[in-house]
């Protein structure tokens, strides 16, 4: 009789054997190469990060003493750093919230109405710009918000110009054009990240089943009701899921706001600034801890309201 | 039930898809206008001339070509890594999985300038100098995600059933990898890789923190960045600003079309 394996022919066979036997062994083979490279490159940077945030630069050197200190940040608490963290997390909620309201029309026609091919395009008409170029986007806007450009030249022809100038004129958000105002630095922020709030929004919103509309409108609910009763609790976690990404996307930033701004601070540009021309590393560091410490805050709320089942 | 949608939810659905598409349009737009010096809508006259002028721009040609090497590397690295992660994910459950999918999705999640701000402060620290390799490492960290998130879905739908079936049928693990693993994953890693191009290919942010200095690590969106910030021949930058979009635009559009017919369709995340 012989036996029912095959025999063992050569050292794929013999490895194969040994996987079946000891599949720890092969799940070690697996992980090993993406742990280091997760582990070491990643993880150790940002060891590497919170570290250098805990030296200080020599003020008279403006060489790094690698001592443990707190000092570099107490600078953070600095009546100019405190005002940069706080436009930033100001700008960063603006946008979030603007970026709700716009994207919950789309987010609601096709998850609701839009079937078939109607579907695809809408899929793709969000999808698309999702991922199209970062930088073309924001070069885009520098186009439309030109003084000379598109906008003005709307506003010209539909006699709407008083509407663009009131803006403009608006304390503290207006400004000369704008493409210099916080006005500007906000739409550009806005259009950039709006796609990453439609997309979760959607899916949260396909979820919400048919059959409880229907139940509420049997038990007798106004449309109006049925949508602040039944929709939108089911849906928040969708738009919680979205607004992580808008909020996390506009603390980090530092393009959009130096190519599009009245060269106010924030966050990203702190960082960016400091790392390079001024070369004090450790205070850029404490700077990159400040984003990182407010969306471990704000996952940790998300994950309470459940949005985490719905990315 | 109404099952019509109102004319108001309409409109403002229309209007939001507008407000993400037209200012793309209006790139090209610019790409062909005669004037040259500002951003004059609208265009005093269209020419061809300056897809002639950036084709033979010396100074365009080596940062595309950068581009292109250092977005093929860092795809190539993101989907070894990537495919062997969501092989060990897909299997069985062991200790630290959870700690690991977080470890995963973190270079995407924390913003850009951290993942670049720790690279800088880490690679000195190294005694490494920053170069064309230093934006591939960085690129490569956060491109692993998104190969991962195409090939874990795929092993999700896979059952297990065939590649048992396989291994009954006398096939070793290497032939089973090769004859049905791969041709059962291959459409969705080749989405990841182009969705991983399309990004790397893009990135500026965390680039401009591991770039070193001078031409040799200057890649198309560093060139487009200066160009932002001091511009020289505006249509020429629309013209570049063209090419850059083709160039991720067309990775997805074909990413879309590979995964499309399954439940996993290729970019609902970033």
């Amino acid at each position: 009789m012989t036996p029912a394996s095959f025999p063992a022919r050569g050292l794929a066979d013999r490895l194969t054997t040994l996987f079946w036997r000891h599949p720890r062994i092969l799940l070690v083979l697996l992980l090993t190469p993406p742990l280091l490279w997760l582990g070491v490159v990643y993880l150790g940077s940002l060891a590497a990060l919170l570290l250098q945030s805990f030296y200080a630069l020599d003020s008279f050197s403006g060489l790094i003493v690698p001592e443990f200190t707190l000092k570099t940040y107490a600078q953070l608490f600095t009546q100019s750093n405190l005002s940069i963290i706080l436009r930033t997390l100001l700008m960063a909620s603006a946008v979030t919230a603007a970026s709700t309201i716009i994207a919950f029309p789309i987010a609601y026609y096709a998850a609701r109405y839009a079937k078939g091919r109607l579907k695809a395009a809408f899929y793709l008409g969000v999808m698309l710009p999702l991922w199209s170029s970062y930088l073309v986007k924001v070069y885009a806007f520098k186009l439309i918000l030109a003084k000379e450009g598109i906008v003005t030249w709307i506003a010209t022809s539909t006699h709407t110009d008083w509407l663009l100038t009131g803006a403009l004129s608006l304390p503290y958000v207006g400004g000369n054009s704008l493409a210099t105002s916080y006005l500007g630095t906000f739409t550009v922020f806005c259009y950039v990240w709006l796609p990453y709030m439609i997309l979760p929004m959607q899916a949260a919103l396909e979820r919400v089943p048919t059959s409880m509309l229907e139940a509420a409108a049997d038990l007798g609910a106004t449309a109006r009701q049925t949508f602040w009763t039944v929709t939108m609790p089911l849906a928040l976690p969708g738009i919680i899921a979205g607004s992580i990404f808008t909020f996390s996307l506009t603390l980090g930033d530092y393009i959009i706001p130096q190519i599009i701004g009245n060269s106010a601070s924030y966050i990203g540009m702190a960082v960016y600034q400091l790392q390079g021309t001024a070369g004090n590393v450790p205070l850029a560091a404490a700077f990159a801890v400040v984003p990182i410490l407010i969306m471990l805050l704000y996952l940790t709320l998300a994950r309470k309201a459940g949005a985490f089942d719905a990315l | 039930m109404r099952s019509d949608s109102s004319l108001a939810l309409k409109i403002t659905a229309s209007l939001g898809l507008l407000f993400l598409h037209l200012p793309i349009l209006l790139i090209f737009l610019y790409a062909f206008t005669t004037e040259e010096r500002s951003f004059a809508f609208p265009p005093p006259g269209l020419t061809t001339q300056w897809i002639a002028v950036a084709w033979n721009r010396a100074d365009i040609w080596p940062p595309l070509i950068l581009s292109l090497k250092v977005a093929a590397l860092a795809t190539v690295l993101a989907l070894v890594l990537g495919t062997l992660i969501s092989a060990a994910m897909s299997g069985a459950k062991f200790w630290g999985r959870d700690q690991l999918s977080l470890l995963i999705v973190l270079p995407i999640a924390l913003p850009g300038v951290i993942t670049g701000i720790a690279l800088r402060a880490a690679i000195p620290m190294l005694h490494l100098d920053f170069s064309a390799l230093t934006i591939v490492l960085g690129h490569a960290t956060f491109c692993i995600v998104i190969v991962y998130n195409n090939a874990v879905a795929r092993f999700r739908r896979l059952s297990g059933g065939i590649l048992e079936a396989s291994a009954d049928l006398g096939a070793n693990a290497f032939q089973t990898f090769r004859h049905i693993l791969m041709p059962n994953l291959g459409t969705a890693l080749l989405a990841g890789g182009m969705l991983a191009f399309a990004l790397s290919f893009d990135e500026v942010i965390v680039t401009t923190f591991t770039a070193g200095v001078g031409a040799a690590s200057k890649t198309l969106p560093i060139w487009m960045l200066d160009e932002l910030i001091r511009p020289r021949q505006r249509p020429v930058t629309n013209v570049v600003a063209m090419v850059v979009f083709a160039m991720t635009f067309l990775p997805i559009l074909a990413a879309y079309y590979l995964t499309r017919d399954g439940t996993e369709t290729a970019g609902t995340g970033k």
